[in-house]
């Protein structure tokens, strides 16, 4: 009894010494923080998944710069969408960097982001890549042009374009390689129809795609370029991408928030400069601006890493916009690409 | 906030009062936080779900259950999840049985084993059946994106929840009875129907809901491995996550709001199946 009553006595005077502990610190913690002059600013970037590993090279070159030097940086990444509505219902955010634009439209109906955010040299992208396909080591299934993809017994892994933005990309490429070929409208909708009878996982995003397809699933992965050069990078080494000679041109947005500080156009500046944008190239996306990059690791041929397409799809010239084409395709219950998905579901 | 603490308080302290025991002071305190826990974690969340699924109006909820994929989906979701329950009450049974009233090599091991499906992250989960039942699995069992896939990531999910419920009901069980009973002439089947039955059956009805309601609301061990096929291998939660990336909060509020339902339905079921089981004893 007495032992025990000590012990808690014992307890009592520790825990008490860790509140003190504790005061204790966070007092100096912010006494530090005066003393330093306020020179160091943060800023909040938040963005899509994938440019986590760019953002973080270019943060570590600016910082050698006099702009950047005492800036730092609070990340948050997880999926487009999420992260857009994320900062709509109030994630503190200076610069977002999304994987479609219509993530960012979402911020600027809400006067977060300024109207004429896409209107600068860069309209409004900050990284690009390309749709490929990504086949199995040997590409056994000889799989070189959209054609093959929808031979019957072909099998594909896309992300559900009604489940993350990003896929989107994928569908757009699908059905613009009919039109940019000469065909109709009924053409392409065909096409997509034979696209989506192949479909065997429609994932919720593109990275379950590269998950899904690595564990086995399908014969072809509707992949980023950006993503198959990273996937090889980190050491998945048993499978191909396939550039096809037909395929868009993926934009990925970014832009400063209308309440951000100064110092987040400084960094957006940075992002696209060339200096940037070779460390995006380094992680495989392809670079908004001219630029020599010597090698880089994990691409079909490093010494030449991102050879030209022969016809390259863009939003602006082959769709008007993202947002006439988001009803047009991906409307929730007549978009001529949900459509397409319904209907394969019901012939089976 | 304090209003939603003591409007639902009320009621239970005037029927108490009414049978004549007023609340003790601490029983009071007692209450009153158990009922503030309970509205910040369980009301408060479930009426903002059913307001959110009302904002788009009577015509928006019923166009978004009655769209042919959702409610396909919600089909499968509630199916595969009555399914499994009732694999799991006669399976966990066993299990259960089993742990409890056989000696083997092993059996502390199993015991502990039991309970990782409730430790490991369902994405985790989600990749551990890809590679174990997708394309290359070592087994030769392949039901990467097929309904079994599912069935099978719904099993996975909600394993330990009859087992975890009976096992303990089962030790306390006054084994003198089940040998009063035999030494009457019961069969050992009888015995197990008429005596042993009757006090688990609360238990297994517990972990039933239990299940049931797990496996409605399952997503992320699922969806690596079932491929998400309209119509065919497409759960609810997925439904939901595309009508969210659709900006589209009420419908994917009144997707849940039909599964909450449905949840809530099951689990009366269930009870008032256990009532005339229990009863039947």
């Amino acid at each position: 009894m007495k032992y025990r009553s000590r012990a808690a006595l014992a307890l009592a005077a520790v825990s008490l010494l860790g509140v003190v502990a504790c005061g204790g610190d966070d007092d100096d913690s912010t006494s530090g923080d005066g003393g330093g002059g306020g020179e160091s600013t943060t800023l909040s970037i938040v963005g899509f998944a994938v440019p986590e590993a760019a953002n973080k090279a270019i943060a570590d070159e600016w910082a050698k710069t006099p702009e950047g030097e005492n800036v730092e940086f609070k990340t948050s990444y997880g999926a487009s969408g999420d992260q857009s509505r994320a900062v709509v219902d109030g994630l503190d955010a200076d610069y977002v960097h999304f994987s479609v634009a219509s993530d960012v439209t979402r911020l600027v109906d809400e006067g977060l982001v300024a109207e004429d955010w896409d209107q600068g040299d860069n309209k409004g992208v900050v990284s690009s890549s390309i749709v490929v396909f990504g086949v199995r080591e040997g590409n056994p299934k000889n799989i070189q042009t959209w054609d093959d993809l929808v031979k019957p017994g072909v099998e594909i892994v896309t992300a559900n374009p009604a489940s993350s933005g990003a896929a989107r990309w994928n569908a757009l490429a699908a059905w613009g390689q009919v039109i940019e070929a000469g065909g109709s409208e009924a053409d392409a909708e065909a096409y997509v129809d034979k696209f989506v009878d192949n479909v065997v996982s429609l994932t919720a995003s593109g990275r379950d795609t590269t998950t899904a397809f690595l564990g086995g699933t399908g014969d072809v992965a509707m992949l980023y370029e950006n993503e198959a050069i990273l996937a090889k990078q980190s050491g998945e080494t048993d499978f191909e991408y396939i550039i096809p000679d037909t395929t868009i041109l993926i934009e990925n947005p970014g832009a400063v928030l209308t309440d951000a500080d100064p110092k987040a156009q400084e960094w957006l500046d940075f992002v696209l400069s060339e200096d940037g944008q070779r460390q995006f190239a380094l992680k495989g996306f392809r670079p908004i601006v001219d630029l020599d990059v010597d090698e880089v690791e994990g691409a079909n041929d490093p010494g030449d890493p991102f050879p030209e397409v022969e016809n390259l799809l863009t939003v602006a010239d082959d769709f008007e916009s993202w947002d006439a084409l988001s009803t047009k395709f991906f409307d929730e219950e007549d978009g001529i690409v949900t459509k397409a998905i319904l209907e394969s579901g019901k012939s089976e | 906030m304090t209003a939603a603490v003591v409007t639902p308080g009320r009621p239970a302290r005037e029927r108490r009062s009414a049978r004549g025991r007023p609340l003790t002071p601490v029983s009071g305190l007692g209450l009153g936080v158990a009922m503030l826990w309970f509205s910040l974690l369980v009301l408060i969340p479930l009426s903002a779900v059913v307001a959110t699924a009302g904002e788009g109006g009577w015509s928006g909820f019923w166009r978004t259950v009655t769209n042919e994929q959702t409610a396909a989906a919600i089909r499968l979701t509630v199916g595969v999840a009555l399914l499994v329950t009732v694999v799991n009450v006669v399976m966990g049974t066993l299990i259960a049985w089993v742990l409890v009233r056989d000696q083997f090599f092993g059996k502390r091991f199993l015991e502990v084993l039991i309970d990782i499906p409730f430790a490991l992250p369902t994405i985790v989960a989600g990749l551990v059946l890809l590679s174990l039942y997708g394309p290359e699995s070592p087994l030769g069992v392949d039901v990467a994106n097929t309904r079994v896939a599912v069935f099978l990531a719904f099993l996975f999910v909600t394993l330990p929840f009859v087992v975890r419920m009976v096992q303990p009901v089962l030790q306390e069980l006054d084994r003198e009875v089940e040998e009063a009973a035999a030494s009457l002439g019961a069969s050992r089947f009888t015995t197990f129907r008429r005596i042993v039955l009757p006090s688990l059956t609360p238990a297994i009805a517990a972990g039933a809901a239990l299940s049931f309601a797990r496996g409605v609301s399952e997503y992320g061990s699922l969806v690596l491995l079932s491929g998400n096929l309209p119509f065919k291998t497409e759960v609810a939660s997925v439904r939901i996550l595309i009508s969210i990336e659709g900006d589209n909060t009420a419908g994917a509020a009144a997707t849940a709001t039909v599964l909450l339902v449905i949840s809530l339905f099951t689990i009366v079921a269930l009870d008032l199946i256990q009532r005339r089981v229990a009863n039947r004893g």
